[in-house]
């Protein structure tokens, strides 16, 4: 077990393109560190570099204190889980487990009992002599995890290992992939570019995004404060709404009405030297129903009223969708976000907007609404350069 | 296919069978032909009957009672296997390089592969006669080895790549991190998995060495490396007045059966979807 230190680690391919830019990242003993970001952010060139399959440009690599970068993979003794598993078929599940012991030359007995016990962890005890093509994809993820655990190495790599499983089972080894490192207590390093996967499994979260790190921390830690307009698009389900405005005396002026600032984004704004015209982004959850929020929270709130287009009840809440007339909130880490999600060519004149409401909401399908929005939740992004105004530690 | 309409799969089943069967009597209809023929004594060889009416070895005795043929045989099995076994093991190391390595100069190769297999063979005849004759390779085993050699080898190569593109190079990345040296991934995953590739490959090598005329007539001139397509054409009757057919045919049996042998041999290791099941299928 150690940790793993990458030291302003750059990643340029003979063709001169950049994959990764200068990333530092401290990784402690036992912690779970997820990177995520859209395909092609260089979570993956990250990873391999780690791992030792991709050539390190630039920077240091330090494993347990050591620089690594000259090191072959087998030299690192780290274990990885690939998306595609990448099982040996011409083995059984047991050699398929047994193989890197066997490469490291352990005697029989050893590799024989610690196959066991990796395949009671796993619960693959009754899969141990057959071949990977007979198996389920939960069965061979797993052996594949198997693989990698047997030998105790210093930390786990694993590249977006679930991301072949169909959904249901996807939260379930989700859980378990969690317990497992909670158990074994190993230094891990999960890609993945599902961000409920980010938010669910890892200590620390590090958002990427065109080979640049654009945030490290907790997964509530980036929920709450964004350093950017990336960061705050990208996490999130629903993902936050962005409304163009613009600050005037102390107000902040958009479609969704007029909004006198509250105190702590005052002062936040302050500090930042904020432009005039800014983009607004609110979570879903901060809007309500305006009928079910109390009059002193009502005052102090921003107000708009719509026609509802779409309204989901999932039993315990209810997301109503709005179309709002307006220019939509433009900038670039915006456009990369919607293309990521595949929705830059769906046509949509105006502004969309998500609002997570009560269940006890009267809100109905095509109908008129008032909804009410937490004044003192907003986030206020520089469309320029995506940099969040209101972004605080705290 | 089956079970798509209860009522016309028998009708479909009895169609394609029937189909099957022209085509395999179409095809083996020489093959039995040759061998009918050379159960046939001298005396009836040429009744036209299909089913010899009187069953002898005498065909067989003769071709092996002299050294004319045994020669040829043991010429033709020692360098089709020895040029066979070098164009593989050559073949695999370039086709592993060329299916997962990026280096300069990989375009030319694979293109300059392609042009000798297609270079028209007769033409390179009497070049080679020449050369042979001043290097003093002529009519010796090095001789035909090293023609065949040059012309498997694109042969080789090109089945192999597409063999080895098959298999998942994430296979080999898993291998490294698993501890393994390139050689040890190379020997103890990708060689297992591209066996079915290589002995396709050794098979199709094998027959093109076996069958080959026009270097074996060209560039032999004496018992010493002559190979069994060539002796047969210097057959001759007992007279010259008889037709050495019976020999001919009894000699054309004895070469086909190391190819049958060879292909019954290897075909079990010929099984489609031994990748099956490394990565999500």
């Amino acid at each position: 077990m150690a940790e793993i230190v990458l030291d302003k680690v750059s990643k340029r391919y003979p063709d001169g393109a950049l994959a990764v830019q200068e990333v530092n990242l401290e990784i402690a003993d036992g912690e779970f560190i997820i990177l995520v970001g859209p395909s092609g952010c260089g979570k993956s060139t990250t990873l391999n570099m780690i791992a030792g399959l991709e050539d390190i440009t630039e920077g240091e690599l330090r494993i347990g204190g050591q620089r690594v970068n000259e090191k072959a993979p087998k030299d690192r003794d780290i274990a990885m889980v690939f998306q595609s598993y990448a099982l040996y078929p011409h083995m059984t599940v047991k050699e398929n487990m047994a193989f890197p012991l066997r490469l490291a030359k352990v005697d029989n007995a050893t590799v024989e009992r610690k196959v066991r016990e990796a395949a009671e962890i796993l619960d693959l005890t009754q899969h141990l002599e057959r071949k990977p093509s007979n198996l389920s994809g939960g069965q061979r993820q797993r052996v594949a995890m198997g693989r990698a655990i047997v030998r105790s190495p210093k930390a786990f790599l694993m590249d977006e290992p679930l991301s072949n499983l169909d959904a249901k089972l996807r939260v379930q080894m989700r859980t378990s992939v969690s317990r497992l490192q909670k158990q074994l207590g190993t230094t891990t390093v999960y890609v993945t570019h599902d961000q409920t996967e980010a938010m669910t499994l890892g200590d620390r979260v590090v958002v990427m995004r065109g080979g640049v790190v654009q945030q490290i921390g907790a997964p509530q830690f980036l929920y709450d404060h964004p350093a950017n307009l990336f960061v705050a698009g990208f996490i999130g389900s629903p993902s936050m709404n962005f409304v163009p405005a613009s600050l005037e005396n102390g107000a902040l002026r958009s479609v969704l009405g007029d909004v006198t600032l509250t105190d702590r984004v005052r002062q936040l704004l302050e500090g930042a030297d904020a432009p005039r015209e800014v983009i607004m982004g609110i979570r879903p959850e901060h809007f309500e129903d305006a009928a079910l929020v109390d009059a002193a929270a009502l005052s102090s709130g921003g107000k708009f009223t719509s026609q509802v287009d779409v309204l989901e009840s999932m039993g315990s809440d209810k997301y109503a969708y709005f179309t709002l007339t307006g220019e939509q909130a433009a900038s670039a880490e915006l456009q990369e976000l919607a293309a990521d999600a595949g929705s830059d060519d769906v046509p949509g004149d105006g502004i969309s907007l998500v609002t997570r409401l009560s269940s006890a909401s009267a809100a109905v399908e095509g109908a008129s609404a008032d909804i009410w929005f937490d004044a003192d939740k907003v986030q206020l992004f520089d469309p320029s350069t995506g940099r969040n105004l209101t972004y605080t530690e705290r | 296919m089956a079970g798509i309409g209860g009522a016309d799969t028998t009708g479909k089943k009895v169609g394609w069978g029937l189909l099957n069967a022209v085509v395999v009597i179409y095809a083996l209809f020489p093959v039995l032909w040759i061998v009918s023929l050379s159960f046939k004594s001298s005396k009836t060889l040429a009744d036209g009957n299909f089913i010899p009416r009187e069953w002898s070895l005498e065909n067989y005795q003769n071709i092996f009672s002299t050294s004319e043929f045994t020669r040829a045989l043991i010429n033709s099995i020692g360098i089709a296997i020895i040029a066979t076994a070098i164009a593989v093991v050559f073949g695999t190391m370039a086709a592993y390089a060329i299916a997962r390595l990026d280096f300069p100069g990989k375009n030319l190769l694979v293109g300059v592969s392609l042009l000798i297999a297609m270079f028209p063979q007769v033409s390179l005849v009497s070049p080679l006669f020449e050369i042979e004759r001043s290097l003093g390779l002529f009519d010796t085993w090095p001789g035909l080895i090293l023609p065949y050699i040059t012309f498997a080898l694109p042969l080789a190569i090109y089945t192999l790549s597409a063999f080895f593109r098959e298999i998942p190079w994430e296979l080999e990345k898993a291998a490294k991190m698993d501890g393994a040296t390139p050689g040890q991934a190379f020997r103890r995953v990708i060689a297992p998995l591209a066996a079915p590739g290589v002995f396709t490959t050794a098979i199709l090598v094998f027959i093109f060495c076996w069958n080959d005329f026009l270097f074996a007539i060209s560039l032999t001139s004496t018992e010493q490396s002559r190979t069994v397509p060539v002796a047969l054409s210097f057959f001759t009757g007992s007279s010259q007045f008889e037709d050495p057919a019976g020999s001919i045919a009894a000699a054309a049996v004895v070469i086909t059966i190391p190819i049958i042998l060879f292909v019954l041999f290897f075909q079990r290791r010929i099984v489609a979807g031994l990748t099956s099941g490394a990565v999500k299928g």
